[in-house]
């Protein structure tokens, strides 16, 4: 037995799906979009029934209309696959809106059952829903439950095992409308041609909808014609009058099963909430506290700045163990590094015994212990070391998504963001990327749109992550030791809002170019804040861990050993990265990458740093694996312990060396190298999760190209920017005036554009208010009564 | 007194006359209850003054002022 799970968003239904299927679900796409399918099934009767139930989760929506992919995958599957029984959960405290979505279902040929979820909270309001009156409204069985607490679900269960078995044909609540006749001959011609649901279908012929007509064109060409000779004072416009109708129905049909307790007017516990929480002043200052709370307790390494700010340190020996920090030197620290740490021990652990268990069966030295140790489970360590704190991150996402806080930030923050082509729900995702980009570009999946999506996706590199910290923080010491005495600070900085000016003008960008079309429409529900339920949140996070292990074990696995092969042989078979094969595509690649940091002597006055472009470059490509790897490579290369130097053990000596090493750039190649790092393809990891949130590979491949054009265009322009007063000046000068003109040019066509669109609608606006009867604007407000 | 949904202060309510518009953005508005006789309760703009939010059908809803501008609404005067 099928049975599909339907329901508005944040009606509970995923509570209820998890209650249901419990370690069954699994969680995939539906074919072609990034919508998210979860399937599993319900054991919960084994002794009633020997039949196997499935229970698939459909998306949550408002309406079967043919606009978002995730209405056009439910009814898709509704009227396709036909499941047994439809379950629709409903929101008890908000009964209006999601019996809207309630209408639409019963129009179609399937047993339903109505689920009243969040009762309790009705109780608690004080209000009296009458489940008896409602079932005779409405002629399919109600059942009351609580998905958070299991109420009602067994209940539930054995129903749906009745009435799953009886057939149902489709009723609609338009039929006492003036235009049903039409609907009843629509349905008698699709009766007559053997089509299924033939009430769902003719209803949503009447009201135009776009992917029916495209199914049926004959029908609908016929009832255009013909619905252009009656005038019944809706002019034609039946999406509208059915929506409406709609709701009127159930104004008057299903409203009446509700008694609302007498209430004085005092504001509810949501309403206090977001009296502060969205504040006209306050809601900013606060967001940036939670949110400074958030990467606090992920990534600080000295929690409330005890150490650096009050002089505390742990000085206890156990404890410092504990933490695993070297006791009297620093403060406590933060819940996600300490996770970190400790993960790093373990694995740090596994190889160290690796490599001794090798050395004793006398495989030292060779390409065996260096394929276990120093390719796959070191490259396997750096990626897995983002765990903890990917994983506190996602955990913070989804206690905010759960709270209905999400909601409020896209609403405090849209103005913010819409300039960029992206909504206010974008802006989480991207600030996540600070963090790791990873769990941001899977927290895209929130945005509507497709074209949001993508374009918060192709920035999301941009947003400088944790990893990426170590390459600046390398090159800033560096640069302040040779060039800019005690400016290494502002380095990084620089680095950081570089890449936010690059996301900023890219947004303009590929909004005007590959990205085209309207802003998608933002209405959107502020959902009553709730409780985060410890239960579905930690579903999530074992869904989202799942994913990404599966990942690291699959196709970052794979690209490291690739990159660990080409890094450790040559023509002489094992060897140092020197002569490997990857060293040589570094010689090789090493033309392309004279233009944007290593011009060689003639053009730049510096030799020595064009005799080690190959090396950036190797070192470059060995950052796909996790961008920190830039800085090891670099070290390895330097004939030095590169991992020594990554986690800052090495001795004064190599450090020395090292720098001295990267001191033969000049300060505008070593600014460049560090945009390109941070503009080209992200690590492993990221570019994992882009893939499989873009769903395409097409789109992947168009993003992937997008890093790599920005990163080599970006570092172009910092070179030689930085190089200008070398005789090539004209030609850098040529080149920057000619990126700025085609950017401005292409922000004031957009701007243009707006004005021009702004300007239509204000004059259609007034063109109708003056003219009632103007062809998109109906007044039927007059003919419904 | 006809208003402008976008044009309604805190604390204004109406009803619906009707909604201008044209289709995905239309469609939203009615799915989302915004129909002709729905009571609408202004409630505030965001802080950078735009979207603003109402209430409606019993729930929140928010909605950019752009939007907003497509429903026409009847001043209930308080």
């Amino acid at each position: 037995m099928k049975i599909a799970l339907i329901g508005n968003p944040n009606c509970g239904k995923t509570t209820l799906f998890n209650r249901l299927t419990g370690s069954t679900a699994h969680v995939g796409n539906w074919p072609g979009v990034t919508v998210e399918k979860r399937e599993g099934c319900y054991r919960g009767l084994k002794k009633q029934s020997a039949e196997r139930i499935d229970i698939v989760d459909l998306p949550g929506i408002y309406s079967l209309s043919p606009y978002t992919p995730e209405e056009i995958v439910s009814r898709n599957y509704m009227i396709d696959e036909t499941p047994d029984l439809v379950i629709n959960i409903v929101d008890a405290t908000n009964l209006e809106r999601n019996l809207y979505l309630t209408t639409q279902i019963l129009e179609a040929d399937l047993p339903v059952i109505v689920a009243l979820n969040m009762m309790d909270a009705v109780k608690r309001n004080g209000d009296v829903i009458d489940a008896e009156l409602l079932q005779t409204a409405l002629g399919v069985p109600v059942m009351p439950v609580s998905a958070l607490k299991g109420t009602g679900v067994k209940e539930l269960m054995l129903r749906a095992l009745e009435v799953g078995k009886t057939a149902r044909k489709g009723a609609s609540v338009l039929d006492g409308e003036s235009f049903y006749p039409f609907v009843e001959r629509i349905k008698e011609t699709l009766v007559g041609a053997g089509i299924t649901n033939p009430l769902f279908h003719a209803v949503k012929l009447v009201e135009g909808d776009s992917e029916e007509c495209a199914m049926f064109p004959n029908i609908a060409s016929a009832f255009d014609a013909a619905k252009a000779h009656i005038d019944d004072g809706y002019d034609g416009d039946y999406e509208a009058c059915v929506a409406d109708a709609r709701y009127r129905y159930i104004a008057e049909h299903y409203s009446p099963c509700i008694k609302r307790a007498v209430r004085e007017k005092r504001p509810s516990r949501s309403d206090k909430a977001d009296k502060i929480l969205t504040h006209r002043i306050f809601a900013i200052p606060i967001f940036i506290v939670i949110m400074f709370a958030v990467f606090h307790i992920t990534f600080s390494e000295d929690i409330l700045f005890l150490n650096s700010w009050y002089g505390v340190t742990v000085d206890n020996e156990l404890f410092a163990k504990c933490l695993l920090i070297e006791a009297g030197e620093s403060g406590v620290p933060s819940l996600g590094v300490w996770l970190q740490s400790l993960l790093g021990w373990g694995t740090g652990s596994l190889i160290d015994a690796t490599a001794a268990g090798l050395a004793r069966a006398g495989y030292e030295g060779t390409w065996v212990s260096g394929f276990l140790c120093d390719g796959l489970l070191s490259g396997l360590d750096s990626v897995l070391s983002f765990i903890p704190q990917v994983m506190l991150l996602y955990l913070f996402l989804s206690i905010m998504e759960d709270t209905g806080y999400m909601a409020r930030v896209a609403f405090i923050l849209d103005r913010a963001c819409r300039r960029f082509g992206l909504s206010g729900r974008a802006f989480m995702p991207l600030l996540m990327c600070f963090g790791c980009a990873v769990p941001g570009i899977i927290a895209t999946k929130a945005l509507e749109s497709d074209k949001e999506r993508r374009l918060a996706i192709m920035l999301s590199p941009f947003f400088s992550c944790g990893a990426k910290l170590p390459i600046w923080a390398t090159f800033a010491s560096v640069m302040a030791n040779t060039y800019w005495s005690g400016y290494g600070d502002l380095v990084v900085f620089i680095i950081y809002f570089m890449g936010i000016a690059v996301a900023v003008l890219s947004a303009f960008l590929l909004n005007s170019t590959l990205l085209k079309g309207d802003p998608p429409p933002f209405i959107m529900e502020l959902p009553s804040y709730h409780a985060p339920q410890f239960k579905s949140t930690v579903l999530h996070l074992w869904d989202k861990l799942k994913h990404f292990l599966t990942r690291a074990g699959t196709v970052i696995a794979a690209s490291i050993i690739v990159i660990w092969f080409l890094s450790s042989f040559g023509k002489g078979g094992y060897c140092d990265i020197d002569v490997s094969i990857l060293g040589y595509i570094g010689r090789g690649l090493q033309y392309l990458f004279y233009p944007i940091f290593a011009a060689p002597n003639g053009f730049t006055s510096n030799a020595a740093q064009a005799a080690y472009a190959w090396r950036f470059a190797v070192a470059a490509i060995t950052g796909l694996i996790a961008k920190e790897m830039v800085v090891a490579t670099l070290g390895t290369m330097a004939g030095l312990d590169g991992d020594a130097i990554l986690d800052g053990s090495a001795d004064a000596g190599d450090q020395a060396a090292f720098e001295a090493m990267l001191g033969t750039m000049t300060p505008a190649a070593m600014f460049a190298y560090m945009a390109f790092n941070l503009f080209c393809v992200p690590c492993m990891a990221a570019v994992g999760a882009a893939i499989g949130e873009l769903n395409s590979p097409k789109k992947s491949a168009v993003a992937i190209g997008f890093w790599l054009i920005t990163a080599y265009v970006v570092s172009f322009t910092v070179f030689w920017l930085g190089n200008f007063n070398t005789y090539m000046f004209p030609l850098s000068i040529c080149v920057v005036v000619a990126l700025v003109a085609l950017t401005a040019f292409l922000i004031t066509r957009r701007v243009l554009n707006d004005k021009k669109t702004k300007a239509a609608l204000q004059a259609a606006q007034t063109a109708a208010t003056v003219d009632g009867s103007d062809e998109n604007e109906k007044d039927f407000t007059e003919a419904d009564k | 007194m006809e208003k402008l949904l976008s044009e309604l202060k805190p604390q204004d309510s109406g009803t619906v006359k009707r909604v201008t518009g044209a289709g995905a953005l239309r469609r939203r508005l009615f799915d989302m209850g915004v129909t002709p006789s729905a009571n609408v309760v202004m409630r505030k703009a965001a802080p950078l003054g735009d979207p603003i939010e109402v209430t409606l059908r019993g729930y929140e809803l928010t909605l950019r002022k752009t939007e907003a501008e497509c429903v026409i609404v009847e001043i209930i005067p308080n």
